[in-house]
């Protein structure tokens, strides 16, 4: 508002001289500084030990992965910009956000091809055909993957991720979760899902890398700390009442909160503030309603791990846990008129 | 015998583009997002509603001045489901396997809204030979509509177009775009581009 009346050409000098007087709508107060740049940098800090971790695990797969996925949103947002006459937004760091954020939910041994495909049809299909950042009712980076792993279902599948005989002995295992899903219960310790040198895709395969760049956001107020808490609350219940209930043929709740994409999940994709709820009530519900869709994913499906279309679920959910949510304005609720 | 309205070939031409019934009307949905994972399915659907549009449109022409307002629309399905059943037998005896390959979208056609509102658009008023045109027109128009998203769908989907290979042997299959996601999506972005040129068009001839 006050923007547009600043940029307004004073048509002659006396009027550029007089005081300004700016009328805008409420909130006055608001800090200059939280900007989607700000936030966006705040993503991609907190972004740094899982690509860390997966440097440190996968070694140059990773970081090819990440710059094929970086590169291609970052051409995909300009072409589209271009395309559609706008205004340049690649600077704000959105689309590097969801190069990151797309690399690290792949497996080590994609393709090029998939990472570009994926890339651009999350900036593409995700984001430019809603009406850009800020309108996109799914997570961009995930609207990408889903497609990819539709699309080229060899090579995002369980078998993908596994190469016997490789030099990189990580590789040479199934995943933690599909290992569950083949009965091979205790394949990985606890101590491996903290530290992250088990199978998986790039960016999941730490705890802690993942925990402590999760904290950092929410402590930094970019993400919403309601959200990853939800999901993990969610999750915990649920695995622990199935390992209650069926003993030591399921899995320890701990394996299900510690292992898969749940974490990474949870405090980087989940919490994507244009694709989930605006309220703290709401916030609760998408982050229980996410744990559970994993848990239902996980254990009923043929999918090892449900993480990306549980986000996509719950993010189609979203306008209408908002809808449902509205809070009371101050002076209690408006009354219905009959 | 001839009453007001548009000439048969103003009814010809605005079937084709400025009328298409998939992009303009959106009508026909169904068949469109169902057979168009293909070219030869794609096609063979679209011959048999142009053939049945055409047919449909003459006799309901014919029959004009006997319609009686509250019973037209059972006469209009009486005479589409006659010419659906024709198709669908012909199909099943000379064209086997597509024939199959079609299922139960060879008799939905009986459903399908651009031939009902065809009838009562056009046919109901006009002369047989405006009423052909405009079949064939409108017929036309939902052929290219097809074959534009089948295109996209098989080159992607299996590198294919006419079940010939078009793409190099390593072309990694887009398993989506042959499947239902895949029409969505194609259909989609083809409406898009669509109304995208048509408002690029509009703005131009405003100045």
């Amino acid at each position: 508002m006050s923007q547009e009346l600043d940029t307004a050409p004073a048509s002659d000098t006396d009027q550029a001289k007089a005081p300004r007087i700016v009328v805008a709508p409420s909130p006055h107060l608001s800090e200059g500084s939280f900007t989607t740049r700000r936030m966006m940098l705040d993503v991609l800090v907190a972004l740094s030990p899982p690509v860390a971790v997966s440097i440190w695990v996968f070694g140059w797969y990773a970081v090819v992965q990440l710059g094929i996925c970086v590169i291609s949103c970052l051409v995909a947002e300009a072409a589209f910009i271009a395309w559609r006459g706008r205004a340049f937004t690649l600077g704000d760091g959105s689309a590097a956000v969801t190069g990151v954020i797309l690399a690290l939910s792949l497996p080590w041994s994609t393709p090029w091809y998939v990472g570009f495909i994926a890339s651009f049809v999350a900036i593409g299909i995700g984001k430019v055909v809603f009406g850009g950042l800020g309108q996109n009712l799914f997570n961009p980076a995930m609207v990408g993957r889903a497609f990819v792993m539709i699309c080229f279902p060899a090579a995002l599948g369980a078998a993908a991720y596994v190469l016997p005989g490789s030099p990189l002995s990580i590789v040479t295992q199934a995943t933690p979760l599909t290992a569950l899903k083949q009965g091979l219960v205790e394949s990985s310790d606890v101590l491996s899902l903290l530290i992250g040198n088990t199978n998986g895709s790039l960016g999941e395969t730490s705890a802690i890398a993942c925990l402590l760049g999760g904290l950092y956001l929410c402590l930094r107020r970019t993400a919403s700390w309601e959200i990853p808490a939800g999901t993990i609350l969610s999750v915990a219940v649920i695995s622990g009442a199935g390992y209650l209930i069926s003993g030591s043929s399921f899995l320890h709740p701990l394996h299900h909160i510690l292992g898969g994409a749940l974490l990474f999940g949870a405090f980087f994709i989940a919490t994507d503030p244009v694709s989930s709820p605006l309220t703290v009530k709401g916030k609760w519900f998408f982050g229980l309603g996410l744990g559970a869709i994993v848990m239902l994913l996980r254990l009923a499906s043929g999918y090892p791990e449900g993480l990306m279309f549980a986000v996509l679920l719950m993010n189609a959910v979203t306008p209408l846990i908002n809808r449902f949510t509205i809070p009371d304005p101050v002076g209690g609720p408006v009354p219905q008129r009959n | 015998m001839a009453t007001d309205g548009p000439t048969p070939l103003e009814r010809f031409i605005s079937g084709i583009l400025p009328e298409n019934p998939v992009y303009r009307q959106l009508l026909g949905m169904c068949p469109t997002l169902a057979v168009t994972n293909g070219m030869q399915a794609a096609m063979t659907m679209a011959g048999a509603t142009t053939f049945v549009l055409v047919m449909a449109n003459l006799i309901t022409s014919l029959i004009r001045n006997l319609l009686k307002p509250h019973l037209r629309i059972l006469v209009f399905t009486l005479t589409i489901a006659t010419f659906v059943t024709i198709a669908d037998r012909f199909l099943a005896a000379y064209l086997y396997q597509m024939s199959k390959q079609l299922g139960p979208y060879i008799p939905l056609i009986i459903v399908n809204c651009i031939i009902i509102s065809r009838c009562e658009i056009c046919a109901s008023k006009q002369g047989p030979f405006t009423a052909i045109a405009d079949a064939l027109g409108m017929g036309l128009g939902f052929t290219v509509a097809l074959a534009s998203i089948a295109t996209i769908r098989e080159v992607l989907g299996s590198g294919t177009w006419f079940g010939l290979r078009v793409l190099p042997e390593m072309w990694p299959d887009w398993v989506l775009m042959v499947l239902p996601p895949g029409a969505f999506l194609t259909l989609g972005l083809l409406l898009g581009t669509v109304n995208w040129l048509s408002s690029i068009k509009a703005r131009k001839a405003k100045g």
